[in-house]
Formats: structure tokens, sequence, C-alpha cells
């Protein structure tokens, strides 16, 4: 059987919103939307990136649970916290390196994206994937992507010292093997600017 | 090691609370087997788990909260308060979903008070006789001191000797609860496997029923196969003893720690706040982020940056921001060198 696979493009986001409503309606988490749609930097472009859960392969969202709430399935996906046991503590929310997990403060636990497990696990595309007009989320074959579009798909990551694989794959430009994290700055601080009390972009950043 | 000793604090506890054996009932004599072994197999997992760093860190950090010098009376009080509403009443699952709620609490309590009974009668702590004045006047025993009597024939031993049946029917309304959602929530039947979230339900449903059943066999049948029939029950509760620290029943145990990181929330509220280095917002307790990074170092975890910061320091809602940018910045080297399109 030919494998489907994720694969993230943020640069293709359009900021529809589709994967936002869309979330909210999988069946494991049926009613709370868990995918993080950004504003990239809202005073100077409408610049927008959605984030799934990546699906490491060694998860440290799971090795830093003091609960052993976050577990693997046999396919690779990383599952949302293990309801009898996540204490909510946070710990995965803070520590993850792609700022996935999201804490439910109603419920007291964390819960995050299952790549619509209940559809994945059957063969169905994520409910994300599923609408995204753009492709900057697509659930298909590693031929078709690589036909399709000009970058590469990776899988690689690196934050300061550490290296991240996931199962979830990222669009890059063609012979980058890996994305190195380092950190870009604000180009625009709200300090560097003129105040402006009626600055909406500022307002909703806040 | 903490197994061992679990087992033989227990035996110890056997012994005395029985007065020497003296209260001790044989004929429940492989169900105190079954727990002295259940009692190992759970201190062993629990001390292996306090092992994890993470689970090591909360389980310091949180008696260290409780006992600190002065917040004691706060804390005692406040303790009362998250029991009552987390343990007693179990609000946080009704907030997940009503028919999640009905079904955990039956189960707990029906099982709480099946374990408050069973117990303390298999180790021989609790025991029951006739008066030796009166057949008619039951007398109650607790490690052999006299607790109280009550006549055969009112509603408190109508309660004592049928309370396991009320707790059998509690925990099957919540077996079948539990059941009737895992089969309609299409979301649960996705993720939940038949050895952690099935077999603990069998488990109590053949416990409740052969139980029952028992008392079926006594009161309507004349003791019909009471013998074959409280041997089948003893088989049911031994396994669902022997499978206790291994499935899902372990977090009966696991999730007292919800009061500890209560506390440490609380604490990482009132004290310094954590500060992103890239947008300057408020993201956590320092306190956290601090444990965060001795917890990293001792999982091998290196977030250290090339520019000197730490990752640690970047909210996530930046680092969300910071993975778009970053796959930005690498179309746009690209495009510099003149080799994009
Ligand atoms: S992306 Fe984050 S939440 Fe997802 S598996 Fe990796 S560490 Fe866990
Ligand atoms: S919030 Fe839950 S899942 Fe996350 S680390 Fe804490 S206990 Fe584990």
């Amino acid at each position: 059987m030919i494998k489907n696979e994720f694969f993230i493009d943020y640069s293709r986001c359009i900021g529809c919103e589709a994967c936002v409503q869309a979330c909210g309606e999988c069946d494991t988490h049926r009613g709370v939307s868990l995918i993080h749609l950004e504003t990239i930097e809202r005073r100077d472009s409408v610049q927008t990136a959605p984030q799934v859960c990546m699906h490491c392969e060694d998860p440290i969202c799971a090795q830093v649970c003091p609960a052993d709430a976050i577990k693997k399935t046999p396919d690779g996906v990383v599952q949302s916290s293990l309801k009898p046991r996540c204490i909510g503590c946070s710990n995965c929310v803070v520590s993850c390196p792609f700022g996935v997990p999201k804490y439910q403060i109603d419920v007291d636990q964390m819960m995050k994206c299952d790549m619509c497990y209940d559809r994945t696990s059957v063969g169905k595309k994520p409910m994300c994937a599923t609408v995204c007009p753009s492709g900057a989320l697509t659930f298909t074959t590693m031929q078709d992507i690589q036909r399709t579009r000009q970058g590469v798909p990776v899988n690689e990551w690196k934050f300061g010292a550490e290296v991240v694989h996931t199962k979830v794959y990222v669009m890059v430009p063609p012979e980058m093997t890996r994305v190195d994290i380092g950190l870009i700055q604000i180009q625009t601080t709200a300090a560097a600017l003129p105040s402006d009390p009626y600055d909406v972009a500022l307002m909703l950043e806040s | 090691m903490w197994g061992l000793l679990a087992t033989v604090s227990l035996i110890g506890g056997i012994y005395i609370g029985s007065r020497g054996l003296r209260d001790f009932d044989p004929a429940l004599v492989s169900y105190a087997g079954a727990t002295l072994f259940a009692a190992f197999g759970l201190a062993y997992r629990f001390s292996m788990w306090l092992r994890r760093p993470p689970t090591r860190l909360y389980w310091y950090r949180g008696w260290q909260i409780f006992t600190k010098r002065g917040s004691l009376g706060k804390n005692l009080a406040h303790l009362f308060e998250i029991f009552m509403s987390n343990f007693i009443f179990q609000r946080f699952i009704e907030r997940r979903s009503h028919m999640r709620w009905t079904a955990h609490w039956f189960l707990a309590w029906g099982c709480l008070l099946a374990g408050a009974i069973t117990f303390p009668l298999s180790f021989g702590w609790i025991h029951f006789e006739t008066a030796t004045s009166s057949q008619e006047i039951y007398r109650a025993f607790l490690f052999g001191i006299p607790v109280g009597q009550f006549p055969v024939h009112s509603v408190i031993a109508e309660l004592a000797f049928n309370a396991l049946d009320i707790a059998a029917m509690m925990v099957l309304i919540g077996v079948f609860t539990a059941l009737w959602r895992r089969g309609r929530d299409h979301g649960a039947m996705a993720v939940q496997q038949f050895a952690d979230d099935l077999m603990p339900l069998i488990l109590l449903f053949a416990i409740c029923v052969t139980g029952l059943f028992l008392t079926a066999s006594t009161h309507l049948m004349h003791g019909l196969h009471y013998t074959f029939l409280s041997q089948l029950h003893a088989v049911t509760v031994i396994v669902t003893l022997v499978y206790l620290p291994f499935g899902k029943f372990f977090h009966i145990f696991q999730r007292p720690a919800q009061l500890g990181v209560d506390f440490y929330k609380r604490a990482g509220k009132e004290g310094e706040q954590a500060v992103c280095i890239r947008c300057g917002n408020e993201y956590g307790s320092r306190m956290q982020m601090d444990d965060m990074k001795r917890l990293q170092a001792a999982l091998n975890i290196h977030y250290q940056l090339k520019d000197g910061s730490h990752y640690q320091d970047i909210c996530p809602k930046c680092r969300r921001k910071n993975l778009a940018l970053t796959q930005d910045s690498m179309w746009k080297t690209l495009v510099e060198k003149g080799e994009g399109s």
C-alpha cells in the first residue's frame, strides 16, 4: 500500500482558518480546535502559519511528562495526553520545541493534535489537510509531493544542540537536509514604533 | 526493594491487625495472598515511576512547597478543598463530559466501597460475631476491639451485609455507562485499546456478576452451586488484584500527583514570572522554566542556542512563529545566493 505522509509548508498559508474550523470537528477532540494558526508579524505583514503536532520520533513532550501520559502508537503518531494520567502540569506545553500542546484549563489537561487518529488510522486524511486550500498542510505520498513542489521535504530539525526527527515533513529549498533553528527576533518592536492607541495590530498581538 | 518493603509491612499489618492471625479467616487466604502480590507490584511500579526525572522533580517540589514553613495551615485548607473537588466529586471529569463523569464516579465509588470492606475483612482486621447473650445481636470488631453491635434484623444489618451488593450495583452502573460511551464515541473508539481500556471494565463486570450470583445463590436458590460460584468469584478478584499494578488501575495511585502539581502551580503564580526573550510577554512561572532547564539537562536535552540564548526562554507562541520565519529565511538565503527560481 502506498503510504501517505504529512507535509507542512508554512509559506503557502493564506490564513483562511479553514484548518482551525476543521480541527474542531475532529472526533477525538470534538469541539476543541487544537491546531495553531499564527500571525507572524501583524504590524508588517499578513503572513500566517499553521502548526500541527510534528509527531517526533523521540517526543520531548513525553520525556518531560511526569505522569507518563503521552504515548506513541506503533505507526508513529504521538497521542494526546491519556486522560486518566495527565495531571495538567504543562511541562509538555513549555518544552515542546514546536510549541504544540495546549493546556486546557477547564479540564485541567493537556490536549494536542493526534493527526486525527480516528481518520488516519483507517486511511483517511486528517481534517486540516483535507480542507487546506493552499497546500500549506498536505497529506499525500512522497512521490506526489516531490512531483508537484519546488522544495524538498525534510524531517530533521536542530534546536541548539538538540536534533529532533519528526514524522511530519516540512518543505525546504532543494539540497537542504535539516532545519537549523536560531532565534529570529521581531523586526519591529512595539517600543521602536511611535505609540498609537488605535493600533489594532498591536492590540491583537498582545 | 520498595516492593519487598511494602509486602513485608502488609504481612506485619495483617499479623498484628488480626491479633496474631486469631481473627484471620482462612477461607479468605487466597484474597490476602493476591493482595500481597498486588502490594509488591504497586510499590515496585510506584518506585520505578518516581525514578523518572520529571516525576521525581514534582514529587520533591510538591512536598517542599506543601510543607514550607508558615504555609502548612493554608496548604492543608487548600488540600481539603481540592480533595473534595477532585477526589470526592471529581469535578474535572464532569467538565469533560457528563457521561464520562457518571461512569467514572460510580466505578470509583463502587470500587472504593468494595475495597474498604473486603481488604480489612480478608486481612482479619474486621470481623463479626453473634453476641454470646443473644443470637439476634451481631457484634462488629475492628482489630479485635468491639466497635458496635446491631440486631440481625435491622436496617444497619441489611446495609452491612448487602454493602458489597450495593457496591457491585454501583460498579455495574459505571461499567455499562462506560461501555455505552465507548461504543458510541467515535473518538474514543479510535484510540481505545483492548488491554488498557476494555479489559478493566470486563474484569470489574466479572467480579460484580459473580459476586451478585453468590447473593442470588444464597437467598434465591438455597445455595445452589455456591462453592463453584465462590471459587469463580475468587478467580475474578485475584486476576484483578494481580492486574492492578500493571494496567489502567495504576492511575488510582498515580493520580494524587495532581494535588502536588496544584500546589506547584499556585506557588509558581505567586512567584516571579518568566518573560519570553522574543516578545517580552509572560508565559509561565520562572520556577517552572528553571526546573525545565534542570530537567532537560538530566534528560540530555540540549536547548542552548548558538547565540548563547536558551530555547526554553522563548514562549511557545514565539517558537511557532520562529519556525515559519526560519523556513522563510532558508528560501531567502537561496534567493540571495541567486540559486532560487
Ligand atoms: S511536536 Fe511537540 S507535541 Fe508533537 S510529538 Fe513533538 S514534542 Fe510532542
Ligand atoms: S500536562 Fe499532562 S501530558 Fe503534559 S507533561 Fe503534564 S502530565 Fe504530562
